[in-house]
């Protein structure tokens, strides 16, 4: 049914227009149903959908694995965090010289800045391990993760440029149109609270970022890191400057990474270097393994499920344990982690190539599968062989 | 005839062990050339050096007249040096069809079409197999997709890799023609082989190496009737 609707652009467009006002009135139809906390959730789901399409690209797209990715969403925060607070102007004289009215950059500075110095940064993070692959390059990434979150802790002495583990507080609102995201916008009657505000900006970047990902994949630098991903040796003999093309990779992947740190720290008006400990890297990651790696609609699916279910449970366990027992008898953060982790033991059991995994790698998975069936016949010949040269 | 390819005291180092120690050899426009050699004798090595996968610690290479060994290798497959890695190395989660127009990656022409029809009707074992994986493919066919991956970039010169290695000899034989009708086609061909006698067989001239040096050269059928040859490679007592 969806290669008939493919086929026909009436449809196509119809179902995109649906979908559309879906989105459109999502917002409003949780917060009557479910309440302002859950549009809350939905704005980080859309913030993680960013990362993980990020992520995507270098470990999906390229096949190179990275455990340190949430460096570049603290990058893109903290530069935002500084660029959009009294924190410099309040500890340098000579900032507050040159901004008499205080740093406040608008919104317009923070994607270009924000993608370009993540960029700067994946370019840092790629260069040194241009030969490494698997294991090694995941071990020099999630280094550099900690080395970035480490840096941001303990950079308030000598010189206080990050406040360390206190974190920057008073991150301006963003504001569009001098409409501040802050308060209240009244149109036609409506009153969007913030969080839509956000909701609605948060969402055209990801249609955005949704958009240059599936362009990416159809082009010649998509090719290219697929072709690096499958054999290095043989992309070079095709004629692909792999270095060129695994550092763009980083850079691409870091730039998504980059955005979506400064509309969070807008978004919370304040950061600290706590947001960006490992764990997030592999919240991250696992968003796109469980999705489907390389597959731009699973590690949406993939980043919408693991930001959204364990707020649920986190909202469903305590009611439930209060009226099976009487009282809560496991914090609901620990079981929390524990049905994550059983989540992810299941998927790799069951579907292994992730939830909605692309084409290539439905086929490599299936591949996989039937050499591994035929194995156990081949397994007899190598004992008798064994047994023979005992003999 | 000119050189196409000129290599001179060419030194390669992995670490502290020289795996070439000073190799010369040429090859003209249009030639089938063997390089022949035991395991271990540099062989590869060689070919790699003349991709610019490894660094030469000394020498030159000179490919058109001129000199490529500072070249990486995506400048070298644009001037038309088209290498077949040990091993084929094709694209294993790709189609044939994919696998194929990888090889053109590089090239912006509007022959590619063209030139997919040409290795389809050289070698139509690919066409049939076309939007198969390529990793589903038997040895043979692989060693002949990594051939026609290539192809599709239009080499001058073709660096060939062990292509018999692991393959049974009713393959080596096929795999061997489609070498053969590719040389008749104009492209000059530089053949690294384990399998001396067909390797002998296929040539005009042939080099020996030997420990990282060239032993011996010469028309490959001298070297076939060359006692020494036929002892050391061709298993044969003298």
């Amino acid at each position: 049914m969806l290669a008939r609707l493919r086929k026909n652009p009436a449809a196509k467009w119809l179902g995109l227009a649906l979908v559309a006002a879906a989105l459109a009135v999502l917002p409003f139809a949780v917060e009557a149903t479910a309440g302002r906390g859950w549009v809350r959730i939905i704005d980080f789901a859309l913030l993680y959908i960013m990362l993980a399409l990020g992520l995507n690209i270098v470990v999906g797209f390229a096949g190179l694995l990275d455990l340190g990715y949430i460096a570049f969403y603290a990058v893109g925060a903290y530069m935002w965090a500084l660029l959009a607070s009294p924190h410099l102007t309040a500890n340098f004289p000579a900032f507050a010289a040159m901004f008499p009215g205080g740093l406040h950059f608008p919104i317009w500075t923070m994607i270009p800045l924000g993608a370009a110095l993540a960029a700067v940064f994946g370019v840092l993070l790629g260069a040194p391990t241009l030969r490494l692959r698997g294991d090694y390059l995941a071990i020099v990434t999630l280094g550099f993760g900690e080395i970035i979150r480490i840096f941001l802790n303990n950079l308030n002495a000598p010189v206080n440029i990050t406040n360390g583990p206190q974190g920057i507080t008073k991150i301006d609102p963003f504001s569009i149109f001098g409409v501040p995201f802050n308060k209240p916008l009244a149109v036609f009657g409506l009153n969007i609270p913030p969080v839509t505000l956000y909701y609605y900006l948060f969402l055209l970047l990801v249609v955005a970022i949704i958009f240059i990902s599936l362009r990416l994949e159809d082009s010649r630098i998509g090719r290219a890191w697929v072709a690096i991903r499958e054999d290095e040796i043989a992309a070079k003999a095709m004629g692909i400057n792999t270095r060129n093309v695994k550092l763009l990779a980083f850079a691409m992947g870091a730039t998504f990474g980059g955005v979506a740190g400064g509309l969070f720290a807008g978004f919370q008006g304040f950061v600290s270097p706590e947001s960006f400990t490992l764990l997030e890297s592999i919240m991250v990651l696992s968003m796109v393994v469980l999705g489907g790696m390389g597959h731009v609609p699973g590690v949406v699916l993939g980043a919408v499920l693991l930001a959204t279910l364990p707020e649920a449970i986190r909202y469903t366990v305590v009611p439930a344990q209060k009226f099976l027992f009487d009282r809560q008898v496991i914090d609901p953060e620990s079981l929390r982690m524990l049905l994550f982790g059983l989540a992810l033991i299941l998927v790799m059991l069951y579907r292994p190539a992730g939830l909605w995994p692309s084409q290539v790698r439905k086929r490599e998975f299936a591949a996989a599968e039937k050499a591994g069936r035929v194995e156990p016949e081949q397994f007899p010949d190598r004992t008798d062989a064994s047994e023979g040269a005992r003999l | 005839m000119s050189d196409l390819l000129e290599v001179r005291r060419l030194e390669v180092a992995y670490g502290g062990i020289r795996a070439l120690k000073g190799v010369d050899f040429e090859v003209r426009e249009g030639e089938l050339v063997a390089l022949i050699g035991a395991n271990g004798a540099g062989k590869s090595t060689t070919l790699r050096a003349l991709a610019a996968l490894v660094r030469p610690a000394a020498g030159t290479i000179r490919y058109r007249g001129e000199v490529t060994h500072h070249l990486p290798s995506y400048a070298l497959v644009r001037k038309g040096l088209a290498l077949v890695p040990e091993g084929r190395g094709v694209f294993a989660r790709l189609t044939v069809r994919e696998n194929l127009e990888m090889g053109a990656y590089h090239r912006a022409d509007r022959g590619v079409a063209a030139d997919l029809e040409r290795v389809f009707a050289l070698m139509p074992r690919l066409a049939e197999r076309s939007g198969q994986l390529a990793g589903t493919l038997s040895g043979g066919e692989q060693q002949m997709l990594a051939i026609g991956r290539a192809l599709m970039s239009r080499p001058r010169l073709l660096l060939l890799d062990e292509p018999s290695m692991g393959l049974a000899p009713l393959m080596v034989q096929k795999v061997f023609e489609i070498v053969q009708s590719v040389a008749r086609e104009g492209v000059t061909i530089l053949l690294v082989e384990q399998n001396a006698k067909l390797a002998l067989e296929l040539s005009s001239r042939a080099y020996v190496l030997e420990s990282g040096l060239v032993s011996a050269s010469g028309p490959s059928a001298a070297l076939l009737t060359d006692p020494k040859v036929r002892e050391a490679y061709l298993g044969e007592a003298a």
